[in-house]
C-alpha cells in the first residue's frame, strides 16, 4: 500500500472527506465490518411479541431460526416502547432459552427425598385425581353461619400475573366449576 | 382508584406523560424498575416539565428529577394531606371542575364524625370487631340501604375491592342535598378543609422527615402547573400499594388531582405503575377472590342467597353500574351456556360463595392448620415473594399436594429439599408430606395469547415456536386438567358435580399438542349477541339472557369479529395517542374520564389542553381519544327524577361509574377504613402519631400467631427503619432471572444499603457482612455502605433506614436470603396487600448465626403475638 493510500484509509480524515463528522457510519468502515451482517436477516421467520417482565408492555420481536429462538429485539412499531427494552427485557432470549429451564415434569412423592420422573399424561391424571378427591373430601355445602357455601376450602390457587389473560380467565371459570374460591394472585402481594 | 373515580385503572398513558407541566412520582423509582416507560417523563423534562421524586431513597429516578425530596418509608399520607391543606388554604383548587365534576358540594349525613372529632377514628368504630359500621358516612338524605361497600357490617372484612365496583344507590343520579357555593359545615368541601387543616407545612415537616421549605416547593411547583392551561401527573407504583394504608395512598393522590383539575385531562391523571406483565389483567379477569372477571364481586354467603338478593345488593341503580345486572347474567351465560336459563336463576346457585378473608395469607395460615390441603402455583413464588415467607413455607410443607407450573426449579418448588427450616432443624425432608408436581410451563414466545400493561392496554403475543418437551401453556394445562376432571366425574348423580359437567368447556385444539386456541377464549371473554356474533359495546349486553360476555369491561375487543388486542399498526403511522396499536379497556379509551378534558360547558378549558369536547354543530363529543361518555349527551343535558343508569348522570358529570357521576373527593361508600385518607404511622414504626393519640391503622389486618410474630412497636431493640425494592436487573421474587445468566451476572449478589452515619453507629463494613433482625427471622447480606441512604430526622431526632432488594432466594444462579422473611404479615384492611415497604428491624455486624443458633438469635429479640391497638 503506498502512503498516501494508507493515509486516506485514517479515519479522521475520512470522517471529514466522507461527511461522517461523528465517526458514526462509513468512516469506521473496514471492508470486512462492511460485509457483517446482524443474524437477525437470517431469521426464517419473526413474530411480534410484548416483554413478559414489568408491566410497561414493550414491544418485542422475536427472530427463530432452525426451530430455535434466534434473539428477541425491541420492537420499533410499538408507541410505548420504540423500540427500547431495558436489562431484563434485552435478556429475553436468555430467559426463554436459559439453561435452567426444565423440560420435564418432576415428581416428589410424600416424605421422599428426591425428584423422580413421571410421564406429563400420567401427571395430569394423578393431579386430575388429588383435585376431585380432596374437593370431595373437603366438601363444604354451609360456613359456620349455616348459610350456603357450596364450595371447598381444601384447595387454593395462586397465580396469574405473569399469566396471559385467557389463562387468567380459564383459570377462574374452572375454579368457578369446581367451587374453589381460594383463588389469588401477585396483585396482592 | 375504583373508589374515587369508578374504574381500578390507571387513568391515563404511559405516552401521556409528555404532556405533563409538572410530574410528581412518590411511592416508585420509575428509572430503574420501569426504565423504557421512563423515556416519557424525560420527554416531558425535555419539553420543559419539573419532575419531582419523593422518595425516602436517592435513585436514578432521584438523579433524573428536579427536585429529590427523601420522606421517610410510611409517612406519604402526611405528606399529600399537606398539598391538600396547602391547596385548599391558598385557594388554588380549579373552581369550575371542583364543583361540576366532583362531589364537593355534597352534604354528608350529620352522624358523621371526623379523625379532628374523635382523635384518630372516624363515627362508626366498633372496637371489638375493630370494623367500621359506614352507615354515618352516606350523603345526607339518601335512603339507608346496603351497598356493596358496606359489606363490613357482617363482621367479615375486606371484601370489598377497592378496584371497581361500589354501586351505592340515589334514587336519582343527584344527590339530595347540595351546597353549591361550598360553604354548608357538613358539604365535602367544608369537612375535606376540616379534616386537613392540621396537615401543616411544619406538621409534613415533623412527621415525614423533610424540610418545610422542601415541601412547599412541591406544592406550589402542582399548583403552579395545574389550571386551565396546565396539567400535572402523579406517578405511583408498590412503594404506595404494600403498606397496611395502601388504598389510601392513592386516594390522597386522587383527591389531589380532583380539586387541582387533573383527572381526565392530557399531561394530567394518575399513572400507576405495575410491576408484572398481565397483573392489570389478572386482577381485570380475576384470579382473586374476591372478584369476578369486569370486577363484580363474589356472592357472599349470608347476603347474596340468591340472584334477587345479589342483584338487590349489587346493582347500582344511576350511572353505568346501572346496567350490573346484564353484566352479571350475560357472565353466568359465558360460563354455562344453554345450562343457565332464566328458570334457574341463570345458575347462580352454582357460583361458589365466600363468607370471609380467603386472601393468600389466610390460605397460608389455613394450610398450616390443615384446612387447605391441595394448591396450585401459575408462575408465582410465596417460599420468596411474600411477607413472613417463612410462614408460607410452613404452609407449603403442610399440604397433601401441590402443583407447580413454572419455568425453572423455584424455591416454592423444592422447599422439600432446601427451605432454610430445614439448616435450623424446623423441618425435616423426611417428615414433609407433601407430594410435589412440578409441571413446566411455556414462555411467551412458545404461545398466543394478550397480557393487560399498566395503562389497560390488552396487547396480543404471537407465537413464535413450539414450546420443547413437556412445557406446555397455562392454558393447556387449565383446559387439559378441565376436561380430565370433568371425564372422571361424566356421569355423576352429585349436585356439586353439575357447576363442573355443567360448564361451558368446548375448546377448539390444535397442533401436535393440542392446544387450545387462545383466540377463542378471548372472544369468549368479549361476548356474543343473540345472533352469536362477537358483540362491539357492552352498552349491547342485556340481562335476559339472550347475551353471553366473559367479562364486560373487555367487551368491544373482538368487535367486528377481529381480534383487536393484536392490532400492530405502527406508533409512527398514527396519532400520538395510537388508537390503532392494541386495545385498551374499556372501548379503546386511553384517557378515562376525558370529558373533563372539557369545562362544563364542554369546551376545551384552553387551547394547550384541548383533547376531547363537544361539538356543536355535529351534536356530539370529538377529539383525539374515543370520548368517555355517551357520544351524543351534550354537556347541558339534565336527567329526569326517574332516569336510570347512563341516563341519570347529568351532561357536566364525567365520572359515568360513580352513582352520581362525579369523582369522589369524599368516598361515602367502598372503603372499610374511612371516607378520608388519615396519616397512620406503619404497624412496626419506632414513632408515635403526632396527630391523633390512635397510632396506626385502627382496622388493619393483623394475624396474631407463633409463626407470624410483630415487633413490639415502638421498640428500643428495633431502632431501624426497614424497607424492601426492586434492581432493575431482576425480577420480583427472582424466578424469571435469578435463573437467567445474563441478569445473575448483572446483579450477583444479594446487599443491604446503609448510610456512612448507621455504618459508624453499627460497626458495618463496606462489602463486609450485615445482619438484619426482625422478630420474624434474621437475614444475611453484603453492606453498600452510601450516600444515598440518608437518615431522616423525624420529631427531633434521626432514623436510620435500611434498604434491601427482595429478589434473592436459595436457588438460582445467584443465591441469597430473602428480604421478605422479615416482614411480618400486616395488611391493609381493604384490598389484603401486604406491609413490606416499612417495617422496624435492627442490624448488626457479621454473618447470621447457621442452625439452631439462628434461631436463638431472633428468640433473644422481643416479640409478641396480640394486636395492639
Amino acid at each position: 500500500m503506498k502512503p498516501h493510500e494508507l493515509i486516506g484509509r485514517w479515519p479522521v480524515l475520512r470522517q471529514v472527506a466522507e461527511g461522517d463528522t461523528l465517526g458514526r457510519g462509513k468512516a469506521v468502515q473496514s471492508a470486512k465490518t462492511e460485509q457483517l451482517r446482524p443474524r437477525t436477516d437470517e431469521a426464517q421467520h419473526v413474530v411480534q411479541s410484548i416483554c413478559p417482565y414489568c408491566a410497561v408492555g414493550c414491544g418485542q420481536l422475536v427472530y427463530v431460526r432452525d426451530g430455535k429462538v434466534d434473539q428477541i429485539e425491541g420492537d420499533p412499531d410499538s408507541p410505548i416502547s420504540r423500540g427500547r427494552l431495558c436489562p431484563k427485557g434485552a435478556a429475553s432470549k436468555n430467559l426463554v432459552t436459559s439453561p435452567s429451564r426444565e423440560y420435564k415434569v418432576k415428581y416428589r412423592r410424600p416424605h421422599g427425598t428426591e425428584w423422580e420422573e413421571l410421564e406429563l399424561d400420567e401427571a395430569m391424571e394423578m393431579i386430575a385425581d388429588r383435585v376431585i378427591e380432596t374437593r370431595t373430601a373437603t366438601w363444604q355445602k354451609q360456613g359456620d353461619s349455616g348459610a350456603a357455601t357450596e364450595r371447598t376450602m381444601g384447595i387454593a390457587m395462586l397465580g396469574g400475573a405473569t399469566l396471559d389473560n385467557e389463562e387468567n380467565y380459564l383459570i377462574k371459570k374452572l375454579a368457578m366449576g369446581l367451587g374453589v374460591v381460594q383463588v389469588e394472585n401477585q396483585a396482592r402481594i | 382508584m375504583g373508589t374515587s373515580f369508578g374504574r381500578g385503572g390507571a387513568t391515563t398513558f404511559q405516552q401521556d406523560l409528555a404532556n405533563s407541566d409538572a410530574i410528581l412520582i412518590m411511592g416508585s423509582n420509575m428509572a430503574e424498575n420501569h426504565p423504557v416507560g421512563f423515556q416519557w417523563v424525560m420527554e416531558a423534562r425535555l419539553k420543559g416539565a419539573t419532575v419531582m421524586h419523593v422518595d425516602p431513597r436517592f435513585t436514578r429516578t432521584s438523579a433524573m428529577a428536579n427536585l429529590h425530596v427523601p420522606i421517610r418509608a410510611g409517612s406519604d399520607i402526611a405528606f399529600l394531606g399537606g398539598i391538600v391543606n396547602y391547596i385548599l388554604e391558598n385557594e388554588r383548587w380549579l373552581d369550575e371542575y371542583v364543583k361540576h365534576f366532583t362531589n364537593a358540594p355534597v352534604i354528608i349525613d350529620e352522624r358523621f364524625q371526623d379523625t379532628e372529632d374523635l382523635d384518630g377514628f372516624f363515627s362508626g368504630f366498633d372496637p371489638d370487631k375493630r370494623i367500621y359500621d359506614t352507615s354515618t358516612w352516606h350523603y345526607a338524605g339518601m335512603p339507608v340501604q346496603e351497598t356493596a361497600g358496606e359489606r363490613a357490617k357482617g363482621g367479615t372484612k375486606g371484601e370489598q375491592s377497592g378496584h371497581g365496583a361500589q354501586a351505592g344507590h340515589l334514587a336519582h343520579g343527584e344527590p339530595p342535598e347540595e351546597d353549591e357555593t361550598l360553604q354548608h359545615p357538613r358539604c365535602v368541601f367544608q369537612l375535606l378543609k376540616k379534616h386537613y387543616r392540621r396537615y401543616t407545612p411544619e406538621m409534613v415537616s415533623q412527621i415525614c422527615g423533610c424540610t418545610k421549605e422542601q415541601f412547599l416547593e412541591v406544592a406550589e411547583t402542582l399548583c403552579e402547573n395545574s389550571g386551565r392551561e396546565r396539567t400535572s401527573a402523579i406517578v405511583y407504583s408498590v412503594g404506595w400499594t404494600q403498606h397496611t394504608v395502601g388504598v389510601q395512598y392513592i386516594r390522597t393522590a386522587a383527591i389531589i388531582q380532583l380539586l387541582l383539575g387533573n383527572i381526565g385531562r392530557p399531561g394530567g391523571g394518575i399513572m400507576a405503575l405495575r410491576g408484572h406483565a398481565s397483573i392489570q389483567g389478572s386482577t381485570d379477569l380475576a384470579t382473586l377472590y374476591n372478584v369476578l372477571p369486569g370486577y363484580l364481586p363474589m356472592p357472599h354467603a349470608e347476603k347474596d342467597t340468591d340472584l334477587a338478593s345479589y342483584l338487590d345488593n349489587h346493582a347500582g341503580t344511576t350511572g353505568w353500574w346501572g346496567h350490573f345486572e346484564a353484566y352479571f347474567i350475560s357472565q353466568l351465560k359465558s360460563f354455562w351456556g344453554a345450562n343457565s336459563t332464566e328458570d334457574n336463576d341463570f345458575c347462580f346457585d352454582y357460583l361458589p360463595k365466600i363468607d370471609g378473608d380467603h386472601s393468600t395469607y389466610q390460605t397460608a395460615m389455613d394450610m398450616i392448620d390443615r384446612k387447605v390441603r391441595g394448591f396450585f402455583l401459575f408462575g408465582e413464588n410465596p417460599a420468596v415473594g411474600s411477607a413472613n415467607s417463612r410462614l408460607q413455607r410452613f404452609g407449603l410443607a403442610s399440604l397433601d399436594w401441590l402443583v407447580v407450573r413454572d419455568f425453572v426449579e423455584i424455591e416454592s418448588a423444592s422447599f422439600w429439599k432446601d427451605a432454610p427450616e430445614l439448616e435450623t432443624g424446623e423441618l425435616k425432608t423426611e417428615e414433609i408430606g407433601t407430594e410435589v408436581f412440578f409441571v413446566p410451563a411455556a414462555s411467551h414466545v412458545e404461545k398466543d395469547g394478550s397480557f393487560t400493561n399498566t395503562q389497560r392496554l390488552v396487547q396480543w403475543h404471537f407465537q413464535a415456536l413450539e414450546p420443547e418437551g413437556d412445557c406446555r401453556s397455562d392454558l393447556w394445562f387449565v383446559y387439559h386438567l378441565g376436561r380430565k376432571i370433568r371425564e372422571k366425574l361424566a356421569g355423576s348423580n352429585d349436585p356439586r358435580d353439575r357447576p363442573i359437567l355443567d360448564l361451558t368447556w368446548q375448546y377448539a385444539t390444535s397442533g401436535p399438542l393440542e392446544e387450545p386456541s387462545a383466540d377463542q377464549v378471548l372472544r369468549e371473554i368479549n361476548g356474543i349477541g343473540p345472533d352469536g356474533k362477537a358483540l362491539g359495546t357492552y352498552a349491547d349486553l342485556k340481562p335476559d339472557g339472550s347475551t353471553a360476555c366473559g367479562c364486560w369491561i373487555y367487551c368491544g375487543i373482538y368487535g367486528d369479529e377481529e381480534n383487536k388486542a393484536a392490532r400492530k399498526k405502527p406508533g409512527g403511522e398514527q396519532t400520538w395517542v395510537a388508537s390503532n396499536w392494541a386495545w385498551a379497556w374499556p372501548l379503546n379509551r386511553r384517557i378515562l374520564y376525558n370529558r373533563a378534558s372539557a369545562d362544563s360547558k364542554g369546551r376545551p378549558w384552553s387551547e394547550r389542553k384541548k383533547y376531547v369536547w363537544w361539538d356543536g354543530r355535529k351534536k356530539k363529543w370529538v377529539g383525539e381519544d374515543v370520548p368517555d361518555f355517551q357520544e351524543d349527551k351534550p354537556p347541558t343535558f339534565v336527567p329526569t327524577d326517574d332516569a336510570k343508569a347512563e341516563d341519570a348522570i347529568a351532561g357536566d358529570h364525567p365520572f359515568i361509574l360513580q352513582a352520581d357521576g362525579r369523582g369522589w373527593l369524599f368516598a361515602a361508600a367502598g372503603l372499610m377504613d374511612g371516607p378520608l385518607p388519615t396519616h397512620y404511622e406503619p404497624h412496626e414504626s419506632p414513632f408515635d402519631n403526632p396527630l391523633y393519640s390512635q397510632r396506626a391503622n385502627p382496622t388493619r389486618q393483623l394475624s396474631p400467631r407463633a409463626e407470624n410474630p410483630y415487633n413490639p412497636a415502638p421498640s428500643d431493640a428495633y431502632p431501624y427503619v426497614f424497607s424492601t425494592y426492586r434492581l432493575t436487573e431482576h425480577h420480583t421474587a427472582g424466578g424469571m432471572s435469578r435463573t437467567v445468566p445474563y441478569l445473575a451476572e448483572l446483579q450477583p449478589e444479594f446487599f443491604c444499603e446503609v448510610s456512612p452515619g448507621l455504618a459508624k453507629e453499627r460497626g458495618l463494613e463496606h462489602g463486609g457482612w450485615a445482619t438484619i433482625i426482625t422478630s420474624r427471622t434474621a437475614i444475611e447480606a453484603r453492606v453498600l455502605v452510601t450516600e444515598r441512604m440518608k437518615p431522616i430526622v423525624v420529631d427531633g431526632r434521626p432514623v436510620h433506614q435500611v434498604g434491601v432488594p427482595y429478589h434473592w432466594g436459595t436457588r438460582g444462579l445467584t443465591k441469597g436470603d430473602s428480604g421478605n422473611d422479615l416482614f411480618p404479615g400486616a395488611l391493609d384492611p381493604i384490598v389484603h396487600t401486604q406491609e413490606v415497604r416499612a417495617a422496624s428491624c435492627d442490624i448488626q455486624p457479621g454473618r447470621r448465626p447457621r442452625g439452631k443458633a439462628l434461631r436463638e438469635l431472633v428468640e433473644s429479640y422481643p416479640s409478641t403475638v396480640e394486636a395492639s391497638a
